[in-house]
């Protein structure tokens, strides 16, 4: 992975040694809150409900061992002893003390990461496939083109100030696991008929308030052409983006205002202009950042111990059946290690569990981790005869749950327990629906099921891209849960339709349970997942199952 | 017609804990919400609110929050500054953290 040079380690120091003394400016009286607010912003911390939170970047989710260990240590010195892993590759911290954060990031600096731009109107942190570099269906790993985007994004001048966030995300495979359609712009690696390596770039998917699919700006720009592609596109939005309604300043709003033809037009004509200002530079630095990412020297060998462990041992299995991956190396797997216990809240892991996962990958995985936007961390690359080891560990860990793809893997917003955006709370929800159909042992035949809930409108939780969806809104000074059903976050992305009124919030769980009973009587077989039932049979018999009444009036 | 005033207290974060405070009736602040200064009269509500403002050393974000009286002083009437005053609901952190160790 990426390695820091002394221009990095400047920089990152100069920038924490400006923000401790903004902090020092801010407590002593000599800055404003309005004048601190957007410093702070730029450097991850918010302030929430209850106090504080930090928001700390994981650049494409990737992780070593040491930099595991460095956020175990900010949760244990300086929060409550846990993180919060989020849906776009961060972790965040919710009870610092303001006086404590320059030293939070100083630590941070050691092991090579920050919380620069993780806030505030501009190109967020870069998020990738987080089986990049891992997975069997791969073209190319996409996290250099991550790396040399962080690079060029970091403190540029033309895009701190803009009408609002920017989010880029990046894959390199056929399948897409970064919910690359749902982001203000996406680079997928693709592969042109003469077989040469290039980039097909999508722009205006956005969730929130006024859900978009991203659409296909550009099928094929070459490779060197990508930085000046990308920056010519934020640079055309950054022009005519509207900045008189924060509502309608996101490049989705753009490109359906102004229509797709015509950015590509704008952002063409853009791009005569910028592409000659790159002179190779980016070039060179890609090349130098490419090294870094080369795969780790894979084991041979066979995989005796992991078919002994899987024929014998049946809570291996299951497991190994719901949390492996196919791996592009003979012999190796990817694994999902699920930050969703039944009933623990999503995302979350302790310092100790931090810990633990840092020495497994370190001892056995190459010493790589990454973080997804699914909120569980993933151990890349590990020989398939690792595995009863590493399942043995985890298990004492209390890290073991197999529910990866199930029902209970569920992506939740922080919600109203945290987060001062909220209408509702979402992590109550999640652990209800989690514990109750662990109770009712349902899950696995369920099957793939994924369950995303929001805690407001703007949709951190990804709740339109949810199989069920479920958004939490304030109806007159009571929670309630609107449900939608069909959302979709791969290649196939779709955004779900609302079944109809809410549900309070002791109704929500049984209101679930009705969608799932109406999926196992209406699926054709088992192997029919409920996305593939909910396209075949359409809304109706959710929406009979879940209103009755209204049903019976109709008839 | 213009809505009736109802109930309010001043309320914000603190600038150096970031936890929620509320301003007494003395003009200092408190981490308790009964402790607060329920405030039945809107000219007053604003004058109160304008004070909380003018302390950015303590006070970050100072709102009008609804309230009711209750038998030992204000009681939220919303289920955010319900949260507010207790923490979250999935670990007992913040302020019912705080009461347990009392």
């Amino acid at each position: 992975m990426y390695k820091y040079n002394d221009f990095d380690h400047a920089f990152l120091a100069e920038r924490n040694r400006q923000f401790r003394a903004q902090v020092e400016r801010r407590i002593d009286g000599a800055l404003t809150e309005d004048e601190f607010k957007p410093l702070r912003l730029m450097n991850g911390l918010y302030l929430q409900l209850h106090a504080y939170m930090l928001r700390v970047a994981i650049p494409y989710g990737t992780l070593n061992p040491d930099q595991m260990r460095a956020l175990a240590l900010l949760a244990e010195k300086w929060d409550k002893g846990y993180g919060h892993f989020t849906t776009r590759q961060n972790i965040q911290y919710n009870w610092p003390k303001l006086k404590d954060v320059p030293d939070m990031l100083d630590a941070l600096a050691e092991v090579n990461l920050h919380a620069i731009q993780t806030s505030g109107n501009t190109i967020r942190n870069v998020t990738a496939d987080h089986f990049a570099g891992a997975a069997a269906d791969e073209i190319e790993d996409p996290r250099p083109i991550a790396e040399l985007i962080r690079q060029w994004s970091t403190d540029h001048p033309e895009f701190q100030f803009m009408g609002r966030k920017f989010k880029i995300a990046v894959s390199g495979a056929a399948n897409d696991r970064a919910v690359l359609k749902a982001h203000d712009l996406a680079v997928k690696i693709v592969r042109n008929d003469a077989g040469e390596l290039g980039y097909q770039v999508l722009v205006g998917g956005g969730l929130g308030r006024t859900p978009m699919i991203g659409k296909v700006l550009n099928d094929f720009v070459a490779a060197d052409d990508l930085l000046p592609y990308i920056e010519s596109v934020i640079s055309v939005w950054n022009q005519y983006g509207r900045r008189d309604n924060k509502y309608k300043a996101r490049i989705k709003i753009t490109v359906h205002e102004m229509g797709l033809e015509k950015i590509r037009e704008l952002t063409d004509a853009r791009f005569e202009q910028v592409r000659p200002t790159f002179g190779g530079a980016d070039q060179a630095l890609f090349q130098d950042i490419k090294r870094h990412f080369a795969a780790p020297e894979f084991r041979s060998g066979g995989t005796e111990a992991f078919d002994a462990a899987y024929d014998s041992d049946p809570v291996f299995r299951a497991w190994a059946d719901t949390n492996l991956a196919a791996h592009k190396a003979p012999g190796h797997a990817i694994v999902t290690i699920s930050i969703k216990k039944h009933g623990a809240t999503p995302g979350d892991a302790t310092a100790a569990q931090m810990r633990e996962m840092a020495d497994i990958a370190e001892e056995f995985a190459y010493g790589e981790l990454r973080i997804s936007h699914e909120q569980n961390v993933i151990l890349p690359h590990v020989h398939k005869n690792d595995l009863p080891a590493i399942h043995a560990r985890l298990k004492a860990a209390d890290l073991a749950t197999a529910n990866i793809g199930l029902i209970s893997d569920i992506i939740a917003c922080p919600g109203m327990d945290y987060c001062a955006l909220a209408t509702a709370r979402s992590i109550p929800v999640a652990q209800e629906i989690a514990t109750r159909f662990e109770d009712l042992k349902m899950e696995h035949d369920v099957g793939h099921l994924q369950i995303k809930i929001s805690g407001c409108i703007n949709a951190c939780g990804h709740h339109h891209v949810g199989h069920i969806g479920i958004l939490g809104l304030d109806r007159a000074g009571v929670e309630n849960y609107q449900i939608t059903l069909g959302g979709d976050a791969t290649e196939t992305a779709a955004i779900g339709t609302r079944t109809g009124p809410g549900f309070a919030y002791d109704e929500i769980v049984p209101a679930v349970e009705r969608i799932v009973e109406t999926y196992l009587e209406q699926r054709e077989s088992a192997e029919e997942e409920f996305l593939q039932t909910y396209r075949r049979v359409g809304m109706e018999p959710f929406k009979a199952a879940l209103y009755p009444a209204a049903d019976k009036k109709v008839a | 017609m213009a809505r009736a005033f109802t109930p309010k207290v001043v309320t914000a974060n603190d600038l150096l804990e970031g936890d929620v405070i509320y301003l007494t009736a003395a003009g200092g602040w408190t981490r308790v919400l009964e402790e607060a200064e329920l405030i039945v009269d809107e000219a007053e509500a604003q004058l109160r609110l304008l004070e909380a403002q003018s302390q950015p050393q303590v006070a970050v974000g100072a709102y009008l929050a609804d309230a009711q009286a209750g038998e030992t002083g204000p009681e939220p009437t919303h289920f955010r500054e319900a949260f507010r005053r207790t923490g979250p609901s999935n670990y007992r952190h913040g302020k019912q953290e705080a009461a347990a160790n009392v």
